[in-house]
């Protein structure tokens, strides 16, 4: 064969034989890895039975948080507004966790409770609650500060 | 032909991320849906701001539908909004009411001095108790309550044009408010 | 007064973008050398003029003006300096600034130093630069202007997200678009040879010294990143694939393809579209992750801006930009296959078994990271890819290429000698079971020998040929700048490996409650917990813990922990690291527990840790040193004198 074309032959091959290698690992990868987002009503109604390990994301409700005094569990109430699920979460919550603010977690359902493994909380950049605007309300309260220097604390 | 394949996956992918925004401006990604649409607001019993012996009640606002924008002077993307109230306010076809919350009274009193005031009225929350029966977890939000006093439409976040052409005034039209041609 | 002075500098600025664009490509179409010539003033009056504007930014930060919007939204009065510095980039408006002062920078450099480059083509390179740019100062000036005032002025601002307040913020954002940007320059030389007809391959050999630059400082960004993410998130991992850094990781792999794809375009004339397309795919995914970081698509933890406005922008820039070098591309790009021929065992075959799996490896992440936009298209459900989906896909596709790295340099141009590949699979292969061997003694599990395996093997390669350079090769031309470059970077990637997989094998970690007095063993550890204090910075106050760690009795470390509110009300949550070469202790405060003085803490112990990102430092000084080589200066290959000496060819080993 004409070493051209050879090589052509070659190099057609082996990004033929990549590509293949790279789809067949990619649909197998991602069928084992997507996980699916569910809401408590969505979740009661049955639509995360096909799924061993799903994500569940509501609203964390209000007084449903109770820390175990012995342990790091922890178990509150997700909520879509419609229905509530409890939840269960061994470990640390995220910085930004707290009741009424907006949560994702990823588990599974043993009998009625969640089991999360992970939990992540999520605020909106373009609204804000009243604490994350609380260096504004502060300013209002000092009107006309002098710029102090760089070094020093605040109060 | 082959050297046309990269343009062609490429187009593509605009095509998907184009699907994308698009599905973005029209849902509210981080919405959850609120427990109270649907249901009725809860009562109240607040203070005006401009006139705190004057008290707003939800039975006084029954009778036709109106809109409840919470805001703050502390707030930026209240800031952010408030242009777009000032311009479509009068647009809508029903009352603004403005809800205070968690605010100094001069202060919003000043922030609304300084823009302008968009509001039918404004009620004022200083404690913030009230608003927690509402779920209202910052600011800005807003609430449709029609004239039964049931909450429809709430909607977390700064109102945009495209929120409220989009979002708010297919709601407006299913309780029979008649916006202004072009929302 | 002076931010409007800002606004004004971004108009001209734009001006003389659109000037630098158009009049050099009319130039070079039309043979005007007088229009050719407006090229480099241009771009030196662009320069001054974002500098300039991105200076009274600067200032308007360092002074406090809080009737900028975006100072106001972005410092406050307690702020300390240096951070008000970084967070003139620490948001959208201030980053998209940063992004443009840096493609100036890029075109200020190629101007100066492109004087060996024919007329025609450095005018090409400059206006495809000019375009870019173009395109970038309307989006600010459009829809993200830095400048826009809030009246009335509030006397303080919002502060500074906390999670940027941190010193690897300061400079992890300017590598990263060092890198980013840098692509824009080998994309317009890929371009501007397009345009130009692309008839010989010299263009190559002029980009690579630039695509090897850009290529080390997005190295350094990332790895940067990685150590940020480490330090400030308070989750003790260094990766995550979260959509940001999926969208520096795309074009840094896909660069990787590219740098070594040039070299077998410069030297021996093959694989010319493919350099041509990865040029333009290298670029074209700095600016997807642009896109994809900006506009909202993908919600990720770290995008902290997002507007559909901007979104639709950048899209049909996107579309603009790619779409219209895809098009060029399509229709300029030579047809026929040139170049030497070469066997099937040679490092042209090496070279392009690599490249395809990086480039698969960059489309994996491409599918994945997108993956969830497919999901809501075709209404699947809300979905999200799991990170094992990448690690796992990533180590598949790239346990080929580790194999290949240590006979990368060993295999000849044309056709490789198979008995001195033979041996050199041999001597790493040997190298490598002993490094298994030992890690097995020492009780490592599956990944720890796998890490211990490839650190090995690629190391030895790396050795094997640094050891027969200095035996064959004449004293004066053993190392040459590209070839030194080249043999850090694979050592790079071994340390690298050694680290990675290292740390993720033998890390421990516990999250623990602990009362004030107790202890903890993680690993041969053990973690002392004293108790919690208050403490406070220029602007926060913290939960400061305190924690003695001893081993064997004695204290290695004492290490204290916080739990910060900063003046804006965000928590943050500040993680200790007692950093060592062969581990890393690791601490974080999770929340008080009762009232007795009990914390929820995070403990690790991270054996090396540091090796990963001390490897990725070498590939980025490889990258650094290749580009340095006198080589790439030269106009013409045939003008040079020693031209054989400095290729990576060991022609030496042939006599």
């Amino acid at each position: 064969m004409h070493p051209v074309r050879k090589r052509r032959l070659i190099f057609v091959g082996l990004i033929l034989g990549a590509v293949a290698l790279a789809t067949g690992a990619v649909v197998y990868g991602l069928q084992k890895n997507m996980n699916y987002l569910f809401t408590p009503s969505q979740v009661l109604a049955g639509k995360a039975a096909d799924y061993r390990t799903f994500r569940l994301g509501g609203m964390v409700e209000n007084g449903s948080i109770v820390r175990d005094p012995h342990s790091l569990k922890v178990d509150f109430t997700v909520t879509d507004g419609d229905r509530t699920l409890p939840v269960e979460y061994t470990g640390i919550l995220p910085d930004l966790f707290r009741a009424n603010q907006a949560v994702i977690t990823t588990g599974r359902m043993q009998g009625g409770t969640f089991v999360a493994s992970e939990v992540l909380a999520k605020h909106s950049a373009t609204y804000m609650p009243k604490e994350l605007a609380e260096a504004m309300a502060k300013a209002h309260a000092k009107h006309h500060v002098e710029m102090p220097p760089t070094a020093g604390g605040t109060p | 032909m082959n050297r046309l394949l990269p343009l062609a996956g490429f187009l593509l992918l605009v095509v998907l991320f184009g699907y994308g925004l698009w599905w973005n401006a029209h849902h509210d990604v981080t919405a959850v849906p609120s427990p109270l649409i649907g249901k009725p607001a809860p009562a109240f019993d607040l203070p005006r701001l401009h006139d705190p012996a004057l008290r707003v009640t939800k039975a006084d606002l029954l009778g036709k539908p109106y809109l409840l924008n919470v805001f703050a002077s502390w707030c930026f993307a209240c800031g952010d909004e408030h242009p777009v109230l000032m311009a479509e306010a009068r647009e809508l076809g029903l009352p603004l009411i403005g809800y205070d919350y968690k605010d100094k009274p001069a202060d919003a009193k000043a922030w609304l001095a300084a823009r302008g005031d968009p509001y039918t009225l404004v009620v004022t929350d200083q404690s913030g108790d009230t608003a927690i029966n509402f779920g209202v977890y910052g600011a800005p939000e807003t609430f449709l309550i029609d004239a039964d006093g049931i909450i429809r439409y709430k909607h977390i976040g700064p109102l945009t044009p495209g929120v409220i052409r989009d979002q708010l005034a297919p709601q407006l039209r299913k309780l029979g408010v008649q916006p202004a041609p072009g929302l | 007064m002076i931010p409007e002075l800002g606004e004004v500098a971004l108009i001209l600025a734009l001006l003389l973008a659109l000037v630098q664009c158009v009049l050099p490509l009319l130039g070079a179409w039309r043979n005007n050398a007088a229009l050719m010539a407006v090229a480099r003033p241009a771009a030196a009056g662009q320069f001054v003029f974002v500098a300039l504007s991105f200076a009274v930014l600067t200032w308007a930060f360092m002074t406090q003006d809080f009737s900028v919007a975006y100072v106001a939204q972005n410092s406050n009065l307690s702020l300390p300096w240096y951070y008000r510095f970084s967070a003139v980039w620490g948001a959208h408006e201030g980053s998209l600034l940063l992004w443009i002062l840096i493609l100036n920078v890029w075109t200020v450099a190629l101007a100066a130093f492109s004087g060996h480059l024919p007329p025609k083509f450095a005018a090409r390179v400059l206006g495809v630069l000019g375009f870019v740019s173009v395109g970038f100062l309307l989006f600010t000036l459009f829809t993200s202007s830095p400048f826009g005032r809030l009246l009335p002025a509030p006397s303080n601002g919002m502060d500074l997200n906390p999670v940027l307040q941190d010193p690897g913020l300061i400079i992890h954002p300017p590598m990263l678009y060092m890198g980013y940007v840098g692509f824009s320059v080998a994309f317009a030389f890929a371009i501007a040879a397009l345009l130009g007809g692309a008839l010989d391959d010299d263009w190559v050999r002029w980009a690579r010294p630039w695509t090897n630059f850009a290529w080390a400082f997005l190295t350094a960004g990332i790895v940067l990143g990685s150590w940020w993410s480490y330090a400030e998130l308070g989750w003790g991992g260094w990766w995550f694939w979260d959509p940001v850094e999926n969208a520096s990781f795309m074009p840094w792999l896909i660069g990787t393809a590219l740098i070594h794809a040039q070299a077998v375009t410069e030297k021996r004339g093959g694989l010319r579209a493919w350099t041509l397309l990865l040029s333009i795919f290298a670029f074209s995914l700095s600016l997807l992750g642009t896109f994809l970081v900006r506009s909202g698509v993908l919600t990720s933890v770290h995008a902290f801006a997002s507007d559909p406005r901007r979104g639709v922008y950048i899209l049909v820039f996107l579309g603009v930009v790619v779409g219209g070098s895809l098009l060029i591309y399509a229709l300029r790009a030579p047809k026929v296959a040139g170049g030497k021929p070469f066997a099937l065992l040679s490092r042209e075959t090496l070279i392009v078994i690599g490249n395809l799996m990086l480039t698969a490896a960059a489309a994996m992440v491409l599918i994945g990271t997108l993956y969830p936009l497919v999901g809501d298209a075709f209404h699947l459900g809300r979905v999200s890819v799991g990170p094992p989906y990448f690690g796992s896909l990533f180590i598949l596709l790239m346990a080929p290429v580790v194999l290949l790295i240590p006979f990368g340099p060993f295999a000849r141009w044309g056709k490789a000698d198979g008995s001195a590949l033979w041996r050199v699979l041999l001597i790493a292969g040997a190298v490598a079971l002993g490094g298994g061997v030992l890690a097995l003694v020492f009780g490592g599990d599956a990944r720890a020998v796998l890490g211990t395996v490839a650190a090995c093997y690629v190391g030895a390669g790396v050795v094997l040929y640094a050891r027969k350079r200095w035996r064959e090769a004449p004293a004066g031309r053993r190392y040459p700048a590209e070839m030194t470059g080249m043999l850090v970077a694979h050592a790079g990637v071994g340390v690298f490996l050694a680290g990675a997989l290292l740390t993720t094998a033998l890390s421990v970690e516990r999250d623990v409650r602990l009362d004030p007095g107790q202890s903890q063993r993680i690993g041969a550890y053990d973690f002392r917990f004293e108790g919690v204090h208050e403490v406070r910075g220029p602007n926060w106050t913290a939960q400061q813990g305190k924690l003695t760690v001893l081993h064997d009795g004695a204290v290695v470390a004492v290490m204290r922990p916080q739990k910060r509110v900063y003046s804006g009300g965000q928590v943050q949550t500040e993680a200790a690291v007692s950093a060592g070469a062969m581990r890393d202790l690791y601490v974080a405060l999770g929340e008080p527990l009762g009232s007795r003085g009990a914390w929820a803490l995070r403990l690790y112990d991270k054996p090396f840790v540091r090796w990963l990102w001390f490897g990725g430092l070498m590939m980025m000084l490889g990258g650094f040193i290749t580009s340095g080589d006198r080589r790439f200066r030269a106009r013409r290959m045939r003008a040079m004198p020693v031209p054989g000496t400095a290729t990576l060819a060991p022609r030496e080993s042939a006599a």
